[in-house]
């Protein structure tokens, strides 16, 4: 599996992207200098904390920062061969929703209120597929079945507040889906729904992307969600990747101390337990300000030493295939 | 979970040629929309009522109205009611019923006129002004501040000097002056939607500035808009009538509500009081109708309150 990856060649080949907002109270450098690849039918899982840099990693993949005060720099970010940053907006046009598509967290407030399901799938499909009348109508009907919601043709007449929050994220994902895109990007899809109904969602976009072979990137603050869906996680912290692995090894051995410190509190009912659950203490740098040239951990690392306040840890592998950023991990 | 669905999940498309599930019956939707109106907003529908006798009664003014409405009619001066004059006769001897119903063309034109243009204008202003913000906002809305700083009917009078009296200049002076306010309640609810989900994931699909500007950006905002626009109705009404009543409204001897009401109906209040009453008692019914009418128009059409119908396409 690993060998067969490393030989194909990327879908998205991102080295060096860095994203600032040049904003009245000053520069918030939200992703700093991180490289990573994704490679075809691939699923991988982005993990890390509120504004750590996740959403607008994958946001600036799609160039759907406003720039200004947005401004997305890299050495490479090619999606399927071509400059991303080169494409001009109407270029930019072409591949969203169609190569490149994404769901968002709150199926709530990302549909359009005042249009049926049915105009807002049409919309898409028109505008990349050029298909009409009862080709058009077949295609959202048959969208609407394949993510499980019955009596599609009903359900094109409904609005979106006559669904439910499940019902909403599954329109979202046939959304995503309609056009067969190579990539599909689901930022946070379960936040905004009930427990009962994140599996199945998650499962339902593994299934789908794997039967379309498209590769999934699945962002989330959740370890549980990106368990059984995903091959690679790609834990971030401050703007930066700290640790990359499989999901197997991921879970299995934790380099990075926030990796661990993560993996440690999340809830288990398999262990029972009188202890409070663990929590990393502190809370992330403010990436407004200058960060100290170190490691950005460093104010809530359980196992700094002086060597980690001085140089920034470079990203390296220290298995194969499992990459992490921390002075203290041989 | 999975499996089950697809067992109650045959196949759609063909259900759909078989007729398994039938569609509920579908009428044009405009007719969907009156029976709504009727059915559930029972003063909306008055409302409505109101404006289409408005409408029709400025139609068919050459046809209801007994008399001319610029005829003397010799020493009847001021005569109350009767059964020749309905509604009575105002200070030239001239019967009341045929000017109100006359009156209801200029009324209604000027209205109309007046809130169509303003509405365009604040809609479009508003919402470009809004949406992209930056330099064209800045800029935009300093002109809007410009105009929002001087007194209102300082504005109109100063364009109707400009323009001189005409029902075509009346209409302009007062969209010109109206818009401004208008376009600034349009541009802050714009403010507020293009943050929404809905639009970056508009954007995220691949839309274009004007798709999303039209499509996700406009239905949102057409609840104010609707609500303005009907406000704006009634308050053209009285502006022409305060227009009128300074001598720059539609030059006489054709009969404006406004003018009735301010002229005659001013002056001779205690000797003849259905001057007032008559002509006040048509803008009113006027103003009350179109606001009611909009009130009503704004909660059908908009899919998120409850009752509210669903407008098929």
């Amino acid at each position: 599996m690993e060998t067969t990856q490393n030989m194909k060649r990327p879908i998205l080949d991102v080295e060096g992207l860095d994203v600032k907002f040049y904003l009245r109270d000053g520069t918030l450098n939200a992703v700093r200098d991180i490289s990573f690849a994704l490679f075809p039918g691939e699923s991988l899982g982005v993990v890390g904390e509120s504004g750590c840099g996740k959403s607008v990693t994958f946001l600036s993949v799609m160039r759907l920062i406003p720039v200004p005060p947005g401004k997305i720099q890299a050495a490479t970010l090619r999606f399927d061969g071509t400059d991303i940053l080169k494409l001009s907006e109407k270029e930019m046009q072409r591949i969203r929703g169609n190569r490149i598509s994404m769901v968002f967290q709150d199926p709530m407030t990302s549909l359009n209120p005042v249009l049926t399901i049915g105009k807002q799938m049409r919309e898409v499909i028109k505008l990349h597929m050029k298909l009409k009348d009862t080709a058009l109508e077949d295609r959202c009907i048959e969208l609407l079945s394949k993510v499980g919601i019955s009596e599609p043709q009903m359900r094109l007449r409904s609005y979106p507040h006559q669904l439910s929050g499940g019902l909403r994220q599954r329109v979202m994902i046939a959304i995503a889906l309609s056009c067969n895109p190579t990539i599909l990007l689901a930022d946070e899809p379960t936040t905004a729904l009930d427990v009962t109904i994140q599996d199945q969602i998650l499962r339902l976009i593994k299934s789908l992307a794997r039967d379309l072979g498209a590769a999934t990137v699945l962002i989330t603050h959740n370890f549980g969600a990106v368990a059984g869906t995903t091959d690679r996680i790609m834990v971030m912290y401050a703007g930066k990747i700290v640790e990359t692995a499989t999901t197997p090894e991921l879970f299995k051995n934790p380099l990075h101390p926030y990796t661990k410190g993560l993996l440690k509190s999340i809830p288990r009912v398999d262990k029972e337990t009188q202890e409070k659950l663990f929590s990393i203490a502190g809370a992330p740098p403010d990436l407004m300000r200058e960060l100290v040239k170190g490691c950005a951990f460093i104010a809530r690392c359980p196992i700094r030493d002086d060597s980690c306040y001085h140089h920034l840890p470079p990203f390296s592998e220290k298995k194969q295939g499992h990459y992490v950023s921390c002075w203290k991990v041989f | 979970m999975e499996s089950n669905l697809q067992e109650k999940i045959i196949d759609p498309v063909s259900m759909r040629v078989e007729g398994i599930i039938t569609p509920p019956k579908r009428h044009h939707w405009l007719l969907d929309l009156f029976i709504q109106l009727v059915k559930t907003k029972p003063l909306g529908a008055f409302g409505g009522l109101l404006v289409l006798g408005m409408v029709l009664l400025a139609i068919l003014a050459p046809v209801i109205s007994p008399f001319d409405p610029d005829t003397m009619h010799g020493e009847k001066i001021v005569a109350p009611p009767s059964r020749t004059f309905y509604l009575g006769t105002d200070a030239l001897a001239r019967d009341l019923f045929s000017r109100i119903a006359y009156g209801a063309r200029v009324s209604m034109t000027v209205g109309l006129g007046a809130v169509g243009l303003s509405t365009i204008l604040s809609t479009i202003i508003g919402i470009l002004s809004g949406y992209f913000g930056g330099r064209f906002d800045t800029i935009m809305q300093r002109f809007v501040d410009a105009i929002m700083s001087f007194p209102w009917l300082v504005i109109m009078l100063t364009i109707m000097a400009i323009l001189g009296p005409g029902q075509v200049n009346v209409i302009l002076a007062l969209a010109l002056a109206g818009f401004a306010g208008a376009s600034r309640v349009v541009r802050s609810a714009v403010l507020a939607i293009k943050e929404m989900d809905y639009v970056m994931a508009a954007r995220a699909v691949g839309c274009r500035n004007t798709t999303i500007l039209i499509r996700h950006i406009l239905p949102n905002v057409a609840a104010p808009i609707i609500v303005l626009a009907t406000l704006g109705l009634g308050n053209a009404i009285l502006a022409e009538a305060s227009l009128s009543f300074l001598g720059f409204g539609v030059p006489p001897p054709a009969s404006s509500w406004g003018r009735m009401l301010s002229g005659d109906g001013l002056n001779y209040m205690l000797k003849g009081p259905w001057l007032a009453i008559f002509p006040g008692l048509a803008i009113s019914a006027g103003v009350f109708g179109f606001n009611m009418l909009g009130d009503a128009l704004r909660d059908l059409l908009d899919p998120k309150l409850t009752g509210g119908m669903r407008l098929r396409r």
